[in-house]
Protein backbone atom coordinates (compact mmCIF):
# COMPACT_ATOMS: atom_id res chain seq x y z
CA UNK A 1 0.00 0.00 0.00
CA UNK A 2 1.98 2.86 -1.37
CA UNK A 3 0.40 6.17 -1.26
CA UNK A 4 2.82 7.51 -3.57
CA UNK A 5 2.10 5.72 -5.84
CA UNK A 6 -1.48 5.74 -7.64
CA UNK A 7 -4.97 4.72 -5.77
CA UNK A 8 -5.40 0.92 -6.62
CA UNK A 9 -2.22 0.69 -8.07
CA UNK A 10 0.28 -1.86 -6.10
CA UNK A 11 3.82 -1.87 -6.65
CA UNK A 12 4.74 -5.14 -9.53
CA UNK A 13 4.93 -8.05 -7.38
CA UNK A 14 4.73 -11.83 -7.63
CA UNK A 15 0.97 -12.23 -8.79
CA UNK A 16 -0.78 -14.40 -6.03
CA UNK A 17 2.20 -14.65 -4.40
CA UNK A 18 0.34 -13.77 -0.53
CA UNK A 19 -3.30 -15.22 -2.04
CA UNK A 20 -6.49 -12.78 -2.15
CA UNK A 21 -5.21 -8.85 -2.19
CA UNK A 22 -4.80 -7.43 0.71
CA UNK A 23 -7.69 -5.54 1.65
CA UNK A 24 -8.26 -4.77 5.08
CA UNK A 25 -6.00 -2.82 7.53
CA UNK A 26 -5.56 -6.36 9.09
CA UNK A 27 -5.21 -8.75 6.87
CA UNK A 28 -3.89 -12.83 7.33
CA UNK A 29 -1.50 -14.08 4.49
CA UNK A 30 -0.74 -17.83 4.29
CA UNK A 31 3.04 -18.17 4.46
CA UNK A 32 3.07 -21.58 3.19
CA UNK A 33 1.22 -20.36 0.07
CA UNK A 34 3.66 -17.91 -0.36
CA UNK A 35 6.77 -20.17 0.17
CA UNK A 36 5.01 -22.07 -2.61
CA UNK A 37 4.69 -19.66 -5.08
CA UNK A 38 8.68 -18.93 -5.20
CA UNK A 39 9.55 -22.43 -6.44
CA UNK A 40 10.48 -24.05 -2.97
CA UNK A 41 8.64 -26.74 -2.08
CA UNK A 42 6.05 -26.39 0.55
CA UNK A 43 6.93 -27.48 3.92
CA UNK A 44 5.11 -30.66 4.50
CA UNK A 45 2.95 -30.84 7.78
CA UNK A 46 4.83 -27.47 9.55
CA UNK A 47 3.08 -25.51 10.93
CA UNK A 48 0.93 -23.80 7.71
CA UNK A 49 0.77 -20.87 10.02
CA UNK A 50 -1.22 -17.64 9.29
CA UNK A 51 0.30 -14.62 10.07
CA UNK A 52 -0.74 -11.55 10.69
CA UNK A 53 0.00 -8.01 9.47
CA UNK A 54 -0.99 -4.85 10.01
CA UNK A 55 -1.21 -1.83 7.54
CA UNK A 56 -2.22 1.68 8.63
CA UNK A 57 -4.19 2.26 5.15
CA UNK A 58 -6.72 0.78 3.34
CA UNK A 59 -7.93 1.69 -0.61
CA UNK A 60 -11.51 2.29 -0.77
CA UNK A 61 -11.57 3.14 -4.37
CA UNK A 62 -13.48 6.13 -5.74
CA UNK A 63 -12.91 8.15 -8.34
CA UNK A 64 -12.94 11.97 -8.37
CA UNK A 65 -13.55 14.68 -11.65
CA UNK A 66 -13.39 18.30 -11.46
CA UNK A 67 -14.00 20.47 -14.72
CA UNK A 68 -13.57 24.35 -14.81
CA UNK A 69 -15.30 26.47 -17.57
CA UNK A 70 -15.44 29.94 -18.20
CA UNK A 71 -17.43 30.95 -14.53
CA UNK A 72 -18.51 27.72 -13.44
CA UNK A 73 -16.80 24.47 -11.72
CA UNK A 74 -17.92 21.19 -12.11
CA UNK A 75 -16.92 18.77 -9.11
CA UNK A 76 -17.91 15.38 -8.35
CA UNK A 77 -17.10 12.17 -7.61
CA UNK A 78 -18.44 8.82 -7.35
CA UNK A 79 -20.26 7.37 -4.03
CA UNK A 80 -19.22 4.06 -3.63
CA UNK A 81 -17.18 2.65 -0.58
CA UNK A 82 -14.85 -0.60 -1.66
CA UNK A 83 -12.91 -2.67 -0.05
CA UNK A 84 -11.37 -5.42 -1.80
CA UNK A 85 -13.95 -7.22 -3.85
CA UNK A 86 -16.54 -6.22 -1.37
CA UNK A 87 -19.03 -3.38 -0.91
CA UNK A 88 -19.30 -2.07 2.14
CA UNK A 89 -21.48 0.41 1.16
CA UNK A 90 -22.99 2.96 -1.78
CA UNK A 91 -23.45 6.15 -0.88
CA UNK A 92 -20.87 7.69 0.90
CA UNK A 93 -19.92 11.01 -0.09
CA UNK A 94 -16.30 12.22 -1.06
CA UNK A 95 -17.22 16.22 -1.59
CA UNK A 96 -17.16 18.46 0.76
CA UNK A 97 -18.38 22.12 -0.02
CA UNK A 98 -15.73 24.37 1.92
CA UNK A 99 -17.05 27.86 0.81
CA UNK A 100 -19.86 28.95 -1.82
CA UNK A 101 -17.30 29.03 -4.15
CA UNK A 102 -15.35 25.78 -3.67
CA UNK A 103 -15.73 22.28 -3.11
CA UNK A 104 -12.97 19.40 -2.10
CA UNK A 105 -13.26 16.34 -3.84
CA UNK A 106 -11.00 13.39 -2.40
CA UNK A 107 -10.50 9.46 -3.26
CA UNK A 108 -8.54 7.10 -1.38
CA UNK A 109 -8.79 5.84 2.04
CA UNK A 110 -12.09 7.17 3.42
CA UNK A 111 -11.02 7.77 7.16
CA UNK A 112 -8.42 9.47 6.23
CA UNK A 113 -10.71 11.71 3.58
CA UNK A 114 -13.08 12.32 6.19
CA UNK A 115 -10.67 13.39 9.11
CA UNK A 116 -8.79 15.98 6.41
CA UNK A 117 -12.57 17.19 5.22
CA UNK A 118 -13.29 17.92 9.03
CA UNK A 119 -9.39 19.59 8.97
CA UNK A 120 -9.80 21.36 6.07
CA UNK A 121 -13.66 22.85 6.91
CA UNK A 122 -11.85 23.25 10.31
CA UNK A 123 -9.04 25.59 8.98
CA UNK A 124 -12.10 27.50 6.79
CA UNK A 125 -14.07 28.11 9.66
CA UNK A 126 -10.86 29.92 11.43
CA UNK A 127 -9.78 31.86 8.73
CA UNK A 128 -13.30 33.37 8.09
CA UNK A 129 -13.66 34.51 11.29
CA UNK A 130 -10.00 36.13 11.59
CA UNK A 131 -10.29 37.52 8.46
CA UNK A 132 -13.74 38.15 8.02
CA UNK A 133 -14.10 37.21 4.44
CA UNK A 134 -14.54 33.44 2.97
CA UNK A 135 -11.19 31.96 1.75
CA UNK A 136 -10.36 32.31 -2.01
CA UNK A 137 -9.54 29.29 -4.47
CA UNK A 138 -6.18 29.86 -4.64
CA UNK A 139 -5.70 29.96 -0.42
CA UNK A 140 -7.78 27.24 -0.45
CA UNK A 141 -5.33 25.35 -2.86
CA UNK A 142 -2.20 26.41 -1.14
CA UNK A 143 -3.27 25.22 2.16
CA UNK A 144 -4.57 21.79 1.12
CA UNK A 145 -1.50 21.20 0.04
CA UNK A 146 0.51 22.46 3.44
CA UNK A 147 -2.18 20.43 5.26
CA UNK A 148 -1.28 17.10 2.94
CA UNK A 149 2.84 18.14 3.16
CA UNK A 150 2.81 18.18 7.05
CA UNK A 151 1.80 15.13 7.34
CA UNK A 152 4.99 13.93 4.58
CA UNK A 153 6.05 10.86 6.72
CA UNK A 154 2.89 9.53 7.22
CA UNK A 155 0.45 10.54 4.68
CA UNK A 156 -3.10 10.95 4.60
CA UNK A 157 -3.83 8.23 1.89
CA UNK A 158 -6.04 11.00 -0.07
CA UNK A 159 -6.06 11.92 -3.81
CA UNK A 160 -8.10 14.99 -3.99
CA UNK A 161 -9.53 17.57 -6.54
CA UNK A 162 -10.07 20.98 -5.25
CA UNK A 163 -12.82 23.21 -7.69
CA UNK A 164 -14.05 26.08 -7.75
CA UNK A 165 -14.02 29.92 -9.06
CA UNK A 166 -11.28 32.26 -8.32
CA UNK A 167 -11.40 35.82 -7.02
CA UNK A 168 -11.30 36.96 -10.65
CA UNK A 169 -14.85 34.86 -11.39
CA UNK A 170 -12.83 32.41 -13.50
CA UNK A 171 -13.28 28.21 -12.63
CA UNK A 172 -9.99 26.51 -11.76
CA UNK A 173 -9.51 22.82 -10.80
CA UNK A 174 -6.15 21.58 -8.71
CA UNK A 175 -5.41 18.28 -8.77
CA UNK A 176 -3.08 16.94 -5.74
CA UNK A 177 -1.16 13.99 -4.98
CA UNK A 178 -1.48 12.41 -1.58
CA UNK A 179 1.49 14.53 -0.19
CA UNK A 180 0.80 17.89 -2.15
CA UNK A 181 1.93 18.71 -4.93
CA UNK A 182 -0.35 20.39 -7.12
CA UNK A 183 -1.13 21.88 -10.22
CA UNK A 184 -3.72 23.78 -11.93
CA UNK A 185 -6.13 22.63 -14.39
CA UNK A 186 -9.19 23.35 -16.07
CA UNK A 187 -9.61 19.09 -15.78
CA UNK A 188 -8.37 16.77 -13.65
CA UNK A 189 -9.20 13.60 -12.59
CA UNK A 190 -8.18 11.33 -10.33
CA UNK A 191 -9.16 7.97 -7.65
CA UNK A 192 -9.31 3.87 -9.43
CA UNK A 193 -10.84 5.32 -12.75
CA UNK A 194 -8.54 8.06 -13.47
CA UNK A 195 -6.73 5.77 -16.29
CA UNK A 196 -9.92 5.59 -18.08
CA UNK A 197 -11.72 9.87 -17.26
CA UNK A 198 -8.31 11.62 -17.56
CA UNK A 199 -7.64 11.02 -21.31
CA UNK A 200 -10.89 11.25 -22.50
CA UNK A 201 -11.72 14.88 -20.88
CA UNK A 202 -7.55 16.17 -21.88
CA UNK A 203 -8.99 15.00 -25.47
CA UNK A 204 -12.72 16.80 -24.91
CA UNK A 205 -12.51 19.62 -23.13
CA UNK A 206 -8.56 20.68 -23.13
CA UNK A 207 -8.26 19.19 -27.12
CA UNK A 208 -5.02 17.66 -26.44
CA UNK A 209 -4.25 14.46 -28.84
CA UNK A 210 -6.33 15.77 -31.50
CA UNK A 211 -6.12 14.32 -35.03
CA UNK A 212 -3.93 16.36 -37.77
CA UNK A 213 -6.41 19.34 -39.11
CA UNK A 214 -8.78 18.65 -36.58
CA UNK A 215 -11.14 21.69 -34.83
CA UNK A 216 -10.55 22.34 -30.96
CA UNK A 217 -13.67 21.23 -28.95
CA UNK A 218 -15.55 24.51 -28.37
CA UNK A 219 -15.96 25.92 -25.07
CA UNK A 220 -18.78 23.91 -23.40
CA UNK A 221 -21.55 25.28 -20.81
CA UNK A 222 -22.36 24.22 -17.90
CA UNK A 223 -24.91 21.78 -18.72
CA UNK A 224 -22.60 20.02 -21.60
CA UNK A 225 -20.19 19.85 -18.89
CA UNK A 226 -22.44 18.07 -16.67
CA UNK A 227 -23.36 15.83 -19.27
CA UNK A 228 -20.04 14.95 -20.53
CA UNK A 229 -18.83 14.20 -16.61
CA UNK A 230 -22.16 11.95 -16.05
CA UNK A 231 -21.02 10.02 -19.75
CA UNK A 232 -17.33 9.82 -17.71
CA UNK A 233 -18.87 8.09 -14.51
CA UNK A 234 -21.23 5.65 -16.66
CA UNK A 235 -18.29 4.46 -18.90
CA UNK A 236 -15.95 4.17 -16.00
CA UNK A 237 -18.64 2.40 -13.93
CA UNK A 238 -18.85 0.27 -16.49
CA UNK A 239 -14.92 -0.99 -16.38
CA UNK A 240 -13.77 -0.37 -13.60
CA UNK A 241 -15.25 -2.17 -10.23
CA UNK A 242 -14.54 0.74 -7.23
CA UNK A 243 -16.36 3.49 -9.37
CA UNK A 244 -20.57 3.06 -9.48
CA UNK A 245 -23.49 3.28 -7.73
CA UNK A 246 -24.11 6.56 -7.36
CA UNK A 247 -22.29 10.21 -8.62
CA UNK A 248 -22.85 13.26 -6.43
CA UNK A 249 -21.70 15.86 -8.60
CA UNK A 250 -21.76 19.80 -7.14
CA UNK A 251 -21.98 22.78 -9.61
CA UNK A 252 -20.15 25.61 -9.10
CA UNK A 253 -21.16 28.98 -10.10
CA UNK A 254 -21.28 32.97 -8.61
CA UNK A 255 -23.98 32.34 -7.26
CA UNK A 256 -23.40 29.32 -5.16
CA UNK A 257 -23.00 25.37 -5.33
CA UNK A 258 -25.58 23.27 -6.53
CA UNK A 259 -25.71 19.54 -5.65
CA UNK A 260 -26.77 17.05 -7.73
CA UNK A 261 -27.14 12.83 -7.10
CA UNK A 262 -26.73 10.77 -10.22
CA UNK A 263 -27.42 7.04 -10.59
CA UNK A 264 -25.34 4.38 -11.80
CA UNK A 265 -25.45 0.75 -11.87
CA UNK A 266 -25.09 -1.00 -8.99
CA UNK A 267 -23.05 -3.83 -9.96
CA UNK B 1 -16.54 52.58 45.65
CA UNK B 2 -13.75 53.99 48.19
CA UNK B 3 -10.28 52.77 49.25
CA UNK B 4 -10.02 49.42 51.49
CA UNK B 5 -7.93 47.92 53.28
CA UNK B 6 -6.95 44.29 52.21
CA UNK B 7 -8.02 44.93 48.79
CA UNK B 8 -3.78 45.36 47.23
CA UNK B 9 -3.58 41.63 47.21
CA UNK B 10 -5.86 39.11 45.09
CA UNK B 11 -5.25 36.37 47.44
CA UNK B 12 -6.36 38.42 50.06
CA UNK B 13 -9.87 38.44 51.89
CA UNK B 14 -10.94 41.37 53.83
CA UNK B 15 -12.83 40.51 57.33
CA UNK B 16 -15.99 40.35 56.11
CA UNK B 17 -15.33 38.07 53.52
CA UNK B 18 -14.73 39.70 50.40
CA UNK B 19 -11.95 39.91 47.81
CA UNK B 20 -11.95 43.56 46.60
CA UNK B 21 -9.49 43.16 43.80
CA UNK B 22 -12.26 41.03 42.13
CA UNK B 23 -14.73 43.62 42.76
CA UNK B 24 -12.45 46.18 41.26
CA UNK B 25 -12.46 44.05 37.93
CA UNK B 26 -16.16 44.34 38.23
CA UNK B 27 -15.57 48.16 38.54
CA UNK B 28 -13.94 47.90 34.98
CA UNK B 29 -17.03 46.65 33.23
CA UNK B 30 -18.87 48.90 34.40
CA UNK B 31 -17.17 51.65 32.54
CA UNK B 32 -17.44 50.11 29.31
CA UNK B 33 -20.31 51.47 27.33
CA UNK B 34 -23.76 49.90 27.45
CA UNK B 35 -24.69 46.51 25.76
CA UNK B 36 -28.34 45.34 26.08
CA UNK B 37 -29.54 42.00 25.64
CA UNK B 38 -33.07 40.07 25.07
CA UNK B 39 -34.20 36.75 24.65
CA UNK B 40 -37.43 35.60 23.08
CA UNK B 41 -38.04 31.70 22.82
CA UNK B 42 -36.26 31.48 18.99
CA UNK B 43 -34.09 34.48 19.36
CA UNK B 44 -31.87 36.27 21.34
CA UNK B 45 -30.67 39.84 20.43
CA UNK B 46 -27.91 41.98 21.34
CA UNK B 47 -27.95 46.15 20.93
CA UNK B 48 -24.16 47.94 21.64
CA UNK B 49 -23.56 51.75 21.75
CA UNK B 50 -20.13 51.59 20.18
CA UNK B 51 -17.67 54.68 21.63
CA UNK B 52 -14.88 56.35 19.67
CA UNK B 53 -12.32 58.39 21.11
CA UNK B 54 -11.86 61.08 19.26
CA UNK B 55 -14.13 62.14 15.76
CA UNK B 56 -10.56 61.18 14.15
CA UNK B 57 -10.62 57.56 15.26
CA UNK B 58 -13.64 54.52 14.58
CA UNK B 59 -15.95 53.39 17.08
CA UNK B 60 -15.05 50.45 19.03
CA UNK B 61 -16.35 47.16 17.73
CA UNK B 62 -18.16 45.31 20.88
CA UNK B 63 -19.94 42.18 19.06
CA UNK B 64 -18.23 38.99 17.71
CA UNK B 65 -18.93 35.62 16.20
CA UNK B 66 -17.56 33.08 18.11
CA UNK B 67 -19.63 30.30 15.97
CA UNK B 68 -22.60 30.03 13.72
CA UNK B 69 -24.72 29.79 16.64
CA UNK B 70 -22.91 31.84 19.34
CA UNK B 71 -22.24 35.61 19.32
CA UNK B 72 -21.07 37.61 22.18
CA UNK B 73 -21.08 41.72 23.27
CA UNK B 74 -17.96 42.98 25.18
CA UNK B 75 -18.01 45.62 27.99
CA UNK B 76 -14.60 46.56 30.01
CA UNK B 77 -11.23 46.05 28.57
CA UNK B 78 -11.08 45.20 25.19
CA UNK B 79 -7.71 43.40 24.99
CA UNK B 80 -9.08 40.91 27.56
CA UNK B 81 -12.19 40.58 25.51
CA UNK B 82 -10.26 39.82 22.72
CA UNK B 83 -7.79 36.95 24.79
CA UNK B 84 -11.54 35.56 25.76
CA UNK B 85 -12.98 35.69 22.06
CA UNK B 86 -10.39 33.96 20.88
CA UNK B 87 -10.98 31.36 23.38
CA UNK B 88 -14.53 30.40 22.64
CA UNK B 89 -13.66 30.30 18.93
CA UNK B 90 -11.65 27.99 19.89
CA UNK B 91 -13.52 26.08 22.33
CA UNK B 92 -16.65 25.81 19.59
CA UNK B 93 -13.94 24.37 16.76
CA UNK B 94 -12.34 21.52 18.86
CA UNK B 95 -16.30 20.99 19.70
CA UNK B 96 -17.70 20.86 16.50
CA UNK B 97 -14.37 18.73 15.33
CA UNK B 98 -14.64 16.00 17.92
CA UNK B 99 -18.51 15.93 18.48
CA UNK B 100 -19.74 17.44 14.83
CA UNK B 101 -22.30 19.32 16.79
CA UNK B 102 -22.34 23.11 17.82
CA UNK B 103 -21.39 23.53 20.97
CA UNK B 104 -23.94 23.83 23.84
CA UNK B 105 -23.82 27.42 24.72
CA UNK B 106 -24.25 26.77 28.61
CA UNK B 107 -21.43 24.53 28.38
CA UNK B 108 -19.15 26.78 26.49
CA UNK B 109 -20.30 30.11 28.94
CA UNK B 110 -18.85 27.13 31.66
CA UNK B 111 -15.38 27.32 30.13
CA UNK B 112 -15.41 30.70 29.99
CA UNK B 113 -16.38 31.42 34.21
CA UNK B 114 -13.68 28.64 34.66
CA UNK B 115 -10.88 30.85 32.68
CA UNK B 116 -11.81 33.95 34.55
CA UNK B 117 -12.04 31.96 38.21
CA UNK B 118 -8.61 30.80 37.76
CA UNK B 119 -7.29 34.29 37.48
CA UNK B 120 -9.04 35.07 40.68
CA UNK B 121 -6.83 32.93 42.88
CA UNK B 122 -3.41 33.83 42.08
CA UNK B 123 -1.18 35.66 42.91
CA UNK B 124 0.81 36.65 39.57
CA UNK B 125 -2.31 37.04 37.51
CA UNK B 126 -5.32 39.90 37.52
CA UNK B 127 -8.75 39.05 36.57
CA UNK B 128 -10.62 39.55 33.44
CA UNK B 129 -11.63 43.28 33.37
CA UNK B 130 -13.99 42.50 30.56
CA UNK B 131 -17.96 41.05 30.57
CA UNK B 132 -19.48 39.56 28.14
CA UNK B 133 -23.46 39.29 27.60
CA UNK B 134 -23.38 36.07 25.25
CA UNK B 135 -26.19 35.15 22.83
CA UNK B 136 -26.81 31.58 21.37
CA UNK B 137 -29.51 29.09 20.13
CA UNK B 138 -28.63 25.02 20.56
CA UNK B 139 -30.82 22.58 20.96
CA UNK B 140 -32.52 23.78 24.15
CA UNK B 141 -33.22 26.84 22.31
CA UNK B 142 -32.30 30.51 22.87
CA UNK B 143 -30.24 31.70 25.83
CA UNK B 144 -28.71 34.90 27.06
CA UNK B 145 -25.65 34.27 29.37
CA UNK B 146 -23.58 37.60 31.37
CA UNK B 147 -19.81 36.51 32.60
CA UNK B 148 -17.98 38.08 35.14
CA UNK B 149 -14.42 38.64 35.51
CA UNK B 150 -15.50 36.87 39.07
CA UNK B 151 -15.85 33.66 37.44
CA UNK B 152 -19.49 33.99 38.27
CA UNK B 153 -22.36 33.56 35.31
CA UNK B 154 -25.88 34.15 34.96
CA UNK B 155 -28.46 32.90 32.68
CA UNK B 156 -31.51 36.19 31.84
CA UNK B 157 -34.42 36.68 29.96
CA UNK B 158 -33.02 40.21 29.31
CA UNK B 159 -30.00 42.00 30.59
CA UNK B 160 -27.83 44.86 30.27
CA UNK B 161 -24.54 46.08 31.40
CA UNK B 162 -21.59 49.02 31.32
CA UNK B 163 -22.44 52.53 31.71
CA UNK B 164 -26.02 53.67 32.54
CA UNK B 165 -26.92 50.11 32.32
CA UNK B 166 -29.17 50.41 35.10
CA UNK B 167 -31.57 52.88 32.93
CA UNK B 168 -31.97 50.13 30.09
CA UNK B 169 -32.18 47.48 32.48
CA UNK B 170 -35.16 49.49 33.94
CA UNK B 171 -37.16 49.64 30.62
CA UNK B 172 -36.49 45.86 29.97
CA UNK B 173 -37.58 45.10 33.78
CA UNK B 174 -40.77 46.84 32.54
CA UNK B 175 -41.46 45.18 29.09
CA UNK B 176 -39.29 41.60 29.68
CA UNK B 177 -42.50 39.86 30.37
CA UNK B 178 -43.89 40.19 26.61
CA UNK B 179 -40.52 38.78 25.14
CA UNK B 180 -41.01 35.37 24.85
CA UNK B 181 -43.43 35.05 21.95
CA UNK B 182 -42.22 38.44 19.84
CA UNK B 183 -40.62 37.61 16.64
CA UNK B 184 -37.26 39.15 15.77
CA UNK B 185 -38.41 42.41 14.51
CA UNK B 186 -40.53 43.54 17.55
CA UNK B 187 -37.46 42.19 19.81
CA UNK B 188 -34.66 44.48 17.59
CA UNK B 189 -37.45 47.18 18.63
CA UNK B 190 -36.94 46.63 22.46
CA UNK B 191 -33.22 46.37 21.84
CA UNK B 192 -33.20 49.65 20.17
CA UNK B 193 -35.52 51.01 22.81
CA UNK B 194 -33.64 49.88 25.66
CA UNK B 195 -30.12 50.80 24.58
CA UNK B 196 -31.76 54.40 24.24
CA UNK B 197 -32.15 54.96 27.86
CA UNK B 198 -28.30 54.62 28.30
CA UNK B 199 -27.95 57.86 26.48
CA UNK B 200 -30.47 59.73 27.25
CA UNK B 201 -28.24 61.43 29.79
CA UNK B 202 -25.19 61.72 27.98
CA UNK B 203 -22.54 63.25 25.88
CA UNK B 204 -23.64 60.79 23.25
CA UNK B 205 -27.20 62.58 22.74
CA UNK B 206 -28.45 59.88 20.13
CA UNK B 207 -28.21 56.43 18.91
CA UNK B 208 -26.83 56.55 15.30
CA UNK B 209 -25.36 54.37 12.94
CA UNK B 210 -21.91 55.15 13.70
CA UNK B 211 -22.20 54.28 17.27
CA UNK B 212 -24.65 51.25 17.24
CA UNK B 213 -24.52 47.63 16.20
CA UNK B 214 -27.29 45.39 16.74
CA UNK B 215 -26.45 41.55 16.32
CA UNK B 216 -29.08 38.59 16.46
CA UNK B 217 -29.07 34.67 16.42
CA UNK B 218 -31.81 31.86 16.87
CA UNK B 219 -33.67 29.33 14.99
CA UNK B 220 -33.25 29.03 11.27
CA UNK B 221 -30.38 32.38 11.93
CA UNK B 222 -26.88 32.50 12.51
CA UNK B 223 -25.09 35.07 13.90
CA UNK B 224 -25.55 37.98 12.36
CA UNK B 225 -23.35 41.42 13.20
CA UNK B 226 -25.86 44.91 11.55
CA UNK B 227 -24.06 48.06 11.73
CA UNK B 228 -23.50 51.15 10.04
CA UNK B 229 -25.88 51.94 7.29
CA UNK B 230 -27.63 48.93 7.92
CA UNK B 231 -28.35 49.47 11.26
CA UNK B 232 -30.24 52.59 9.73
CA UNK B 233 -34.10 50.42 9.50
CA UNK B 234 -33.80 49.48 12.98
CA UNK B 235 -33.07 52.57 14.24
CA UNK B 236 -36.35 54.37 12.91
CA UNK B 237 -38.57 53.01 15.50
CA UNK B 238 -37.02 55.91 17.72
CA UNK B 239 -38.78 57.97 15.52
CA UNK B 240 -41.94 57.08 16.67
CA UNK B 241 -42.44 58.99 20.03
CA UNK B 242 -42.90 56.74 22.75
CA UNK B 243 -45.13 58.24 25.57
CA UNK B 244 -44.85 55.90 28.69
CA UNK B 245 -41.22 56.28 29.21
CA UNK B 246 -40.44 57.39 32.00
CA UNK B 247 -37.21 58.52 31.98
CA UNK B 248 -35.82 56.90 35.49
CA UNK B 249 -32.55 57.41 35.90
CA UNK B 250 -29.89 56.18 38.09
CA UNK B 251 -26.73 57.83 36.54
CA UNK B 252 -23.76 55.25 37.87
CA UNK B 253 -20.21 56.37 38.21
CA UNK B 254 -19.17 58.03 35.02
CA UNK B 255 -15.53 58.61 35.81
CA UNK B 256 -13.78 59.67 31.92
CA UNK B 257 -12.57 56.44 30.68
CA UNK B 258 -8.70 56.55 31.13
CA UNK B 259 -8.04 53.22 30.07
CA UNK B 260 -8.32 51.37 26.64
CA UNK B 261 -11.98 50.20 27.15
CA UNK B 262 -15.34 50.11 25.25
Amino acid sequence: MDPLLRPGHCAPCMPSALGAPQADVFDRMDVRAAAGAFGAAPVAGAGGALQASFSPYQDNGGTVVAVAGKDFCVVASDTRFGLGYSIPARKVSRNVVLTDQVVLATAGMQADTSTLHKVMRTRLRMYQQNHNKPMSLTSVAQMLANTLYYKRFFPYYTFNVLGGIDEAGEGFAYGYDAIGSHEKVKVVCTGSAQSLIQPVLDNQVDGKQLQMGADPPPALSLEQTVDLVKDCFSSAGEREIYTGDFVEICKITKTGVEIELFELKQD
Amino acid sequence: MFRNQYDTDITTYSPQGRVHQIEYAMEAVKQGSAVVGLRAKDYVVLATLKRSTSELASNQRKLFEIDSHVGVAISGLTADARVLTRFMRTECHNHKFVYETSMPVSHLVLTIADKCQVSTQRASKRPFGVGLLVAGYDATGAHLYQTCPSGNYFEYKAFAIGARSQSAKTYLERHFETFEELDLKDLCRHAILALQETVSSSKDTELTTKNTAIAFVGKNQSWKIVEDDDVEPFLTVLDVEDDDEDDAVAPESSAPVEMDQS
